[in-house]
């Protein structure tokens, strides 16, 4: 029996993508929330909910980038090299926000400029991974094994747009968060900002399925063929569904729902993405099977992937257990 | 324009690099350290220990912060300034940090949080197995990521099909000729780096309250690990030297500011090796000596850079001197060690002035070694990033200058701005006490007061 390696490899990256979104995805969302909540004590307690896991979420991003470079080896040098500019700039927010769940606490005198590299680290990261996500979906030029495209390639209207509804998504995935972790005031202010933020995400949602099989002939094809149209259908079903049951979780006060839900939403927009996309690695002309590694490489590492990414999620599991619950203002350890 | 964007994608990977080891360079032997700490109190229920390890692991949870942010930089510089060489080493390199990821990062990153924020939640035990996970992971990430580098170093166990190099035999790609050598002399580095820097904080606090109990346990478990680290360190340095001319002889060349190919060579204290005059100035060396130390033979034959063709040789001028400085304070540390020995004999480790003030400049000189070892190790084997396989320069992604030296910039202001300011926390919470009484604890209060989450009690559940 032969195993389609590069394939078992795609769905494995796709897998480690999807995590680093929605886990980072709420963290990130936590700093770009911090302009709509003003008190101090808020943000500090905003900030310890996610403190205690947000370098493990940031890992799923180590794991994507990684992975990468281990097994798609000729994706990991184009696309890196054709997003040059705002991977960079994605870098360098990270490393704002980063430092910022630490120094922070450490420093009262500049708290307030630490607040303001958390807020807009991670308001700036978000935005750089949708400009990347959108310049991703537009497509990359690529000549011999080489990137052939120019150096501002990825700034279009459209990667703009994805930019800003990756904020939005963000945004909501925090909101919903921080509805499940805190209480009272917080949580209130959590609850009102919900509504909107799902009004804004499904809005782009929508704007974003409409314009992306206008950029390539092969996605429109891919969702309006026959028989494709009725395996398909269900995604945009079942994102209608999610947003009905989220606005009504919200409705009734429920805690863990309205982040759940929200998930959901994640996970559909993904998988619309993934259908619009495979098997392509390089949008689109390279293929999972053109920029897989050798075996030799896909194999080795895929032995101790498949032994470590179950305990990995265990742990990350227990971790996650160890913080279940609300948390209170006094969690930090500072 | 190619080779200036070349020079600019070379320099902005070693800024960020040698920012990026300072943090490990520390974490690792720190993150041992805490577990030290952490058994030693579950074991004798002696409460200092406990206090030093609330301490030292503020001091912990902030250098780790910088490493990881340092860090996800690193793994993306692969691919977005070394686009080609990522292609043809990705199916080599690329599993090794697959595995690092996986065996190293998520574990340091799962148990970080339950072991900074958990000891309220958790019991002892489980507490001290978060540390110990910790600290596993970061000796895990030390062995793949200098698997990945020292096959770049030595490369062995691989072919190379036209496009890529394609691996055939992984035990030879991870225990390649270098590799055994370079994680020894590495890990040392780290446990010294840290020995020395928990050392110099004691003896600081020491010198001002001489009867501060926590600072003398820092001074007498950093001054053992000195003593016995840093010869250990010699000796590892030793070896890793006599590999090193085995497989990059030009390196060794480069390292000794030798020009001739020779039988009982001269070790060269001083000179300016002189790349374009193809000699070192001002030599001042002692006769036979540089054979006994590289081929442990007085008359043993070492090589000489004139052996290689100017494009093939590495920069004897930088090399000469980053070795000399990793030696001169590897020396230096080892006189420190035997200086405590003496002192602890006589009694008098805690008192002696002038031992307390050397420990203290010693304090920074693991850090220095450090970035001075790898500079040696990274600039002797230019031109090559694949020793002898693929060149540097063909290695660099089509990033035109501009675009890199704006990147470069940006790093260098953020790098200098955010942890610099790191840095000075660190340098705070230092100058802070590790002691017991309240009068001790007292700084903290202000900043309680000022809305801070206050600290936990350490005293576990139950
Ligand atoms: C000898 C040790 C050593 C060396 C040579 C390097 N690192 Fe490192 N790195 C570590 C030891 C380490 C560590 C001890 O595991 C760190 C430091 C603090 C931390 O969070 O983990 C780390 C963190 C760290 C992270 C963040 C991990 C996380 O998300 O938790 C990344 C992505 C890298 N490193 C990547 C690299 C790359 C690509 C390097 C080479 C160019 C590199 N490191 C050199
Ligand atoms: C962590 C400590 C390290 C330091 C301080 C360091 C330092 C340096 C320096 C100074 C250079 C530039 C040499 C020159 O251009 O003259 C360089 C180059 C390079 N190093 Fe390292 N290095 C370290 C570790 C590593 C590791 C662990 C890897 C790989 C896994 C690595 C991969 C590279 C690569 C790919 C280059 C290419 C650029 C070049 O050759 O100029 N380095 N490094
Ligand atoms: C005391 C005598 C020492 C000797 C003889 C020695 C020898 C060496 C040699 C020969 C290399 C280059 C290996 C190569 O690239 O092929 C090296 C690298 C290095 N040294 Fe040292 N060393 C000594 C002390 C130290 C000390 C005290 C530290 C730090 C605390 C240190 C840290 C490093 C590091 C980080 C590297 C680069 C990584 C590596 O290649 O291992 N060394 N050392």
């Amino acid at each position: 029996m032969t195993v389609d390696l590069p394939l078992v490899w795609g769905l494995l990256i796709g897998f480690a993508v999807l995590m680093y979104v929605i886990m980072d995805g709420f963290d990130l969302g936590i700093g770009i929330l911090f302009p709509a909540i003003r008190s101090d004590g808020h943000r500090d307690t905003m900030m310890n909910s996610v403190a205690p896991v947000w370098d493990g979420n940031e890992t799923w991003l180590v794991l994507g980038g990684g992975g990468l470079f281990a097994v798609f080896p000729l994706a990991y040098s184009v696309l890196l090299t054709a997003f040059y500019a705002p991977l960079i700039v994605m870098l360098l927010a990270l490393v704002f926000r980063g430092v910022a769940f630490e120094f922070r606490f450490k420093d009262p005198r500049h708290k307030q400029a630490w607040t303001i590299s958390f807020a807009a680290g991670s308001a700036l990261a978000t935005f750089c991974q949708g400009i990347v996500l959108g310049a991703f979906i537009q497509g990359v030029a690529i000549e011999g094994r080489g990137y052939a495209g120019g150096w501002f390639d990825w700034l279009t209207p459209f990667s703009v747009f994805t930019g800003a509804a990756l904020v939005a998504g963000y945004a909501l995935l925090g909101a919903t968060w921080l509805v499940m972790k805190t209480e009272d005031d917080l949580q209130e202010r959590a609850y009102d900002l919900v509504m909107p933020l799902t009004v804004a995400v499904v809005a782009a949602i929508v704007f974003v399925s409409v314009w992306t099989p206008l950029l390539h002939e092969n996605i429109a094809e891919r969702w309006f063929s026959w028989p494709n149209l009725l395996y398909l259908s269900p995604v945009p079903l079942l994102v209608a569904l999610a947003v009905v049951l989220l606005t009504r979780a919200v409705a009734k006060r429920r805690q863990a729902q309205p982040f759940l839900l929200a998930l959901a939403l994640f996970l559909l927009s993904y998988l619309g993405l993934g259908i619009s996309l495979f098997p392509n690695i390089i949008p689109y002309s390279v293929s999972i099977w053109d920029a897989a590694a050798p075996d030799a490489s896909l194999a080795f590492l895929l032995v101790g992937t498949l032994v470590l990414l179950p305990i990995i999620l265990g742990y990350t599991g227990y971790a996650y257990w160890v913080f279940r619950g609300k948390v209170k203002s006094d969690d930090g350890y500072h | 324009m190619e080779f200036d964007a070349l020079i600019l994608a070379r320099i902005q990977f070693a800024f960020t690099v040698s920012f990026h080891i300072i943090f490990p360079a520390f974490t690792i032997g720190l993150a041992s350290y805490l577990a030290v700490l952490e058994g030693l109190w579950l074991w004798r229920g002696n409460d200092v220990y406990v206090q030093l390890y609330r301490y030292w692991s503020k001091i912990f949870a902030i250098t780790f912060g910088m490493g990881v942010v340092s860090g996800i930089v690193m793994s993306y510089q692969f691919g977005t300034n070394w686009g080609p060489f990522s292609d043809a080493a990705g199916p080599v390199i690329g599993p090794l940090l697959g595995y690092e990821v996986l065996s190293a990062f998520f574990l340091e990153a799962g148990f970080l949080g339950v072991m900074l924020f958990g000891m309220k939640r958790v019991g002892r035990g489980l507490h001290f197995f978060a540390t110990l996970m910790v600290a596993a992971g970061t000796l895990f990430s030390a062995f793949w990521i200098l698997a990945a580098n020292s096959w770049m170093q030595t490369p062995a166990g691989t072919g190379f099909d036209g496009n890529q190099f394609t691996p055939d035999d992984w035990w030879a790609v991870i225990f390649n000729p270098s590799f055994p050598f370079r994680f020894v002399h590495m890990v040392l580095a780290a446990y010294l780096t840290t020995a020395l820097i928990v050392g110099a904080v004691g003896a600081w606090h020491l010198l001002r309250t001489s009867s501060d109990a926590a600072a003398r346990v820092m001074v007498s478990m950093a001054m053992w690990m000195a003593a016995l680290v840093a010869p250990l360190q010699l000796a590892a340095g030793d070896l890793h030297g006599l590999n090193t001319l085995e497989h990059q002889p030009a390196k060794i060349a480069a390292m000794e500011g030798h020009w001739e190919r020779q039988r009982g060579a001269p070790l060269l204290l001083f000179g300016i090796p002189d790349m374009e005059r193809e000699e070192t100035r001002f030599a001042l060396s002692i006769p036979r000596l540089g054979s006994l130390i590289l081929t442990h033979d007085w008359n043993g034959e070492v090589p000489g850079l004139l052996d290689w063709a100017p494009e093939d040789r590495p920069n004897s001028a930088i090399v000469f001197w980053s070795f000399r400085v990793m030696v001169g304070l590897g020396l230096a540390m080892i006189g420190l060690g035997l200086a405590s020995l003496v002192l602890r004999w006589q009694g008098r480790l805690y008192d002696a002035q002038w031992f307390l003030r050397f420990a203290i400049v010693m304090g920074p000189s693991g850090l220095v070694a450090v970035l001075a070892g790898w500079i040696t190790t990274e600039v002797g084997r230019q031109p090559w990033v694949v020793y002898g396989m693929m060149r540097t320069a063909e290695g660099v992604s089509p990033v035109a200058a501009p675009a890199v030296a704006s990147s470069l910039a940006l790093f260098a202001i953020v790098y200098f701005v955010v942890f610099g300011a790191g840095v000075y926390y660190l340098l705070q919470l230092m100058h802070r006490p590790a002691g017991n009484g309240d009068a001790e604890t007292s700084p903290r209060t202000p900043e309680r007061a000022a809305g801070i989450t206050p600290g936990p009690s350490l005293e576990a559940p139950r």
